[in-house]
């Protein structure tokens, strides 16, 4: 039985009389790419956000490599290694690619509270981050303000923030919004590299980058697991094809 | 101490209180509408203040005093809606500070320049002076009642003016959504310029009506506007139930604050450190409610996150 | 070197020379004037780690000001009596010494920080801004309401205190030691925003989510900044309180909060000589302007708003451009 990397476990939240997760189970195993699908206003933002430690579920578990991390804070949980990408990109605007990828590696080092030292000038920090930025491919732009990167480039630049955590596991809020299809492509190739990295848990709304890339999916329609399975089992499940793709063919 | 005295302070209280609410509605009308905060808000409650005194030793009518203060403080507000705060409503939060800061520094000054720098006086008008004797043997001010009675008239008039009229609609839906009213093709330039002479209104009757018992001088608003604040805060921004019930608060606990705490200093302390003591903790009373408030419910009593 | 780093030192140098021209000149006034403004661009600095960096609007500075300056008076006036502040369960004594002086200031201020920031940081936005200026009004009445420390008529120490080697009564050489520690004080947030630290705060300011998705926490980093900038308002206090040889509730009030707030954004925000800038424009604008008129502070208050409106970078952003993203 092979142990996963991030266990969600019979999570339920209620918002008043709405009831946006129901004993929603699932996990990612190493290796793999998981994808989360499902129509608009199924829950999945909130569940990412319960997962990231944003949000704190009524009950049920939440285990990040074999510890039990449902009442941490979102900032220690990135330190143990849960890397979040954001649906709308969320970077210093106004700091340079650089920059942004140095603050992931000062996030993921020993001492990120430091008042004394040149930040850009720790050797450490800085070859983690240029390392990151190289793997995405955005090493030529480092000393760009993140305010003028396109939007695919934003989307690495999260990407390079998240791998400079070395993290245990991924977790992608629609890396593919708002992306055409050549960025979509780009991201693509890059999310597959990745897997051997650290396994993503991705919720995408792109079914061709799903196809593509997902090892796994799990389908939530209002705020329950409806199906979780393979792409072929998915593709044919009656259930699914009934409440999601809506037509029966 | 006696009960008459006890019952005396909890109406001064009330008093206090609520003509904190009417510069708390103003403010939180104006942040739960526009977004925006307004630290010129004193500088209006002054504007009334002044245009009742001037009126008021011109013509010898109360009456037409309160009613030059509201005009004065309404158009004083339009006036500087349509010149400095429009062009806020965008900007964030430093800048509004700012900008309104610098704008009581315009007020105060401007003020100071065309009256001088001694208070001007404004009377308990003859029919409201002296004292009544209420159920239960107490002896107080005519005015000071009148003041709750009129304040208790202006939320009354506010509730209705919100829930059940045209524009009362427009506000409550500009509060929870700016964007979307625009969209559904209200005007939006004029309803943020009414809802500011409105606020402006409010403060300046509060201004008007507390000028008689208090002095009428450059820089009476802003410990004022200070105080409501702390309302708002208490209250929660944007709620104007909030405002009523965090003012109501405010005003009973600073006025109960310094006639019971140096008495319960005293229990324990001699007479001359306890006076001292308790009237250091008064001061500090309203302030310690805001923190407590706090630390329970980080939005407010009744607060809402925008 | 960049266009911002000249200006910064030619400043400073137009700065340490009229004081020195002045006392060849024999106008000690002038080296007083100057030192008001060293004094009040230090409490500038002070709110410009918090403000700039953190994007903290704090409109309640001046509390720790007014604690910088009652710790100056408090031990002062002890001093000068030869009375003792309390006995029981230690004797402390006053101290009429300006390094001990200095260092209970930057304790007690941000100590003053820590505690209310604790408060005051687990809000945002309007709430935030709107807490620390109650909290700044508290201490005013407080202070006011204290009659053991003069209460509303303040307290007058009648000597300026020591400092090792110098005779401090002496303008210049006061003056001296004030631009020293603003130097100092220049160099700490410098090195601040170069730190691993700063760059944190500052991607917290722009992102506060992104900086918790990599493992730091927001709050603290702003708590942190508090109470720097905090301590470092402090001490500007303290060294205002010995300027004047006089400490009042108004340090403490809600018109020195704008004031301090004022120097920083006239110079512009988030620059590190934008107090500097601040303070001396507006210390030459209240000695000249104010010479012409007593009602000087409207213009003050239109400069501000045509500031605030049409030129945000303040007036360093103004002759040296925009801010270039430092890497």
């Amino acid at each position: 039985m092979i142990e996963p990397v991030l266990s969600v476990q019979q999570i339920n939240k209620h918002f008043g009389a709405l009831q946006v997760s129901k004993d929603v189970s699932l996990d990612l195993l190493p290796g793999e790419i998981h994808a989360l699908i499902g129509p608009n206003g199924a829950g999945k933002s909130t569940l990412i956000q319960q997962i990231a430690g944003e949000l704190k579920p009524d009950s049920g578990r939440i285990m990040l490599a074999g510890h039990d991390v449902t009442q941490l804070g979102t900032a220690v949980r990135s330190r143990r290694g849960l890397a979040r990408t954001f649906q709308i990109s969320a970077l210093a605007m106004e700091d340079t690619v650089l920059q942004n990828a140095l603050l992931g590696a000062l996030g993921a080092s020993a001492h990120p509270y430091r008042l004394w030292g040149s930040a850009m000038k720790r050797s450490e920090l800085r070859t983690v981050a240029e390392q990151a930025l190289d793997r995405v491919g955005l090493a030529d732009q480092a000393h760009t303000v993140t305010a003028q990167l396109s939007h695919g480039q934003r989307r690495q630049l999260e990407i390079a923030v998240a791998l400079t955590l070395s993290p245990k596991a991924f977790i992608m809020d629609e890396p593919m919004a708002g992306l055409g299809t050549q960025g979509s492509s780009t991201l693509t190739g890059l999310l597959g590299t990745l897997r051997e990295q650290a396994p993503i848990l991705m919720v995408e709304h792109d079914m061709e980058a799903v196809f593509a890339l997902a090892d796994r999916i799990s389908v939530l329609v209002y705020g329950q697991l409806l199906a979780t399975g393979t792409v072929a089992q998915i593709r044919s499940n009656q259930a699914v094809q009934q409440a999601y793709l809506g037509t029966d063919t | 101490m006696s009960l008459l005295l006890f019952a005396e302070q909890i109406l001064n209280g009330l008093q206090f209180g609520i003509m904190l609410f009417l510069m708390a509605a103003g403010l939180t009308l104006i942040f739960g509408v526009m977004g925006l905060i307004n630290l010129a808000h004193g500088s209006l409650y002054m504007t009334g203040a002044f245009a009742a005194a001037t009126v008021a030793s011109i013509t010898g009518s109360f009456t037409l005093a309160l009613v030059a203060a509201l005009i004065a403080a309404a158009a004083a507000g339009a006036l500087v809606e349509v010149i400095v705060i429009r062009r806020l409503y965008k900007a964030d939060h430093l800048d509004q500070v700012l900008a309104t800061f610098a704008l009581i520094l315009v007020f105060s000054e401007g003020t100071r320049w065309l009256f001088g720098s001694f208070p001007l006086y404004l009377n308990v008008p003859e029919a409201l002076s002296g004292s009544v004797t209420l159920p239960g043997g107490i002896r107080y001010s005519l005015y000071r009642l009148a003041l709750i009675g009129i304040g208790l008239l202006v939320a009354l008039g506010l509730y209705v003016l919100i829930a059940h009229t045209r524009l009362g609609m427009q506000v409550r839906a500009g509060q929870s959504d700016r964007e979307m009213i625009a969209a559904l093709g209200v005007d939006i330039s004029t309803l943020y310029t009414i809802v500011f002479a409105l606020g402006a209104a409010l403060a300046g009757l509060a201004g008007a009506l507390v000028g008689a018992i208090q002095s009428v001088q450059v820089g009476m608003g802003e410990p004022v506007l200070i105080l409501a604040f702390v309302v708002i805060v208490i209250g929660g921004i944007g709620s104007i139930k909030g405002a009523f019930v965090g003012a109501l608060l405010v005003g009973l606990t600073d006025t109960l604050g310094g006639l019971l705490l140096p008495g319960f200093f005293g229990w324990f302390m001699e007479p001359a450190s306890a006076v001292s003591a308790g009237s250091v903790l008064a001061s500090m009373s309203i302030y310690i409610l805001m923190a407590i408030v706090l630390m329970v419910k980080p939005c407010g009593l009744f607060g809402v996150r925008h | 070197m960049n266009r911002e780093t000249l200006l910064n030192l030619l400043l400073l140098c137009v700065l340490l020379a009229v004081p020195v021209w002045a006392h060849a000149a024999e106008e000690p006034f002038i080296i007083t004037l100057v030192t008001r403004a060293l004094i009040f661009a230090i409490a500038g600095i002070g709110l410009n780690m918090a403000l700039g960096q953190g994007g903290l609007v704090s409109l309640g500075h001046a509390m720790f000001f007014g604690l910088g300056g009652y710790s100056m008076g408090i031990l002062a006036s002890h001093a000068q009596t030869y009375t003792p502040l309390f006995e029981w369960p230690i004797l402390l004594e006053g101290s009429n010494s300006m390094p001990v002086i200095w260092i209970t200031a930057i304790a007690v201020a941000g100590l003053a920080a820590l505690i209310t920031g604790q408060l005051s940081l687990r809000t945002s936005g309007v709430y935030f801004i709107m807490i620390t200026l109650a909290f700044g009004q508290m201490f005013y009445y407080f202070a006011v309401s204290w009659p053991a420390y003069g209460g509303d008529d303040g307290l007058s120490i009648y000597v300026r205190n020591e400092f090792p080697g110098l005779n401090t009564l002496d303008p210049i050489q006061f003056f001296v030691i004030v631009f020293a520690l603003l130097i100092a004080v220049l160099m700490l947030a410098a090195a601040v925003a170069r730190s691993p630290f700063g760059l944190a705060l500052n991607a917290a300011r722009q992102s506060p989510a992104r900086v918790e998705a990599v493992g730091i926490s927001p709050y603290r980093l702003r708590l942190l900044v508090y109470v720097l900038s905090g301590m470092i308002t402090g001490l500007a206090g303290a060294l205002f309180a010995d300027l004047n040889r006089f400490v009042s509730p108004s340090m403490f009030s809600w018109q020195t909060s704008g004031e301090i707030m004022m120097f920083v954004i006239l110079g512009g925000v988030a620059r590190l000589c934008g107090p500097v800038v601040g303070a001396t424009v507006f210390i030459a604008l209240e000695h000249f302007l104010g010479g012409l008129s007593d009602y000087w502070q409207i213009y003050l208050g239109v400069l501000l708003l045509v500031i605030v409106l049409f030129a945000r970078g303040g007036l360093v952003g103004l002759v040296a451009g925009k801010q270039q993203a430092h890497d």
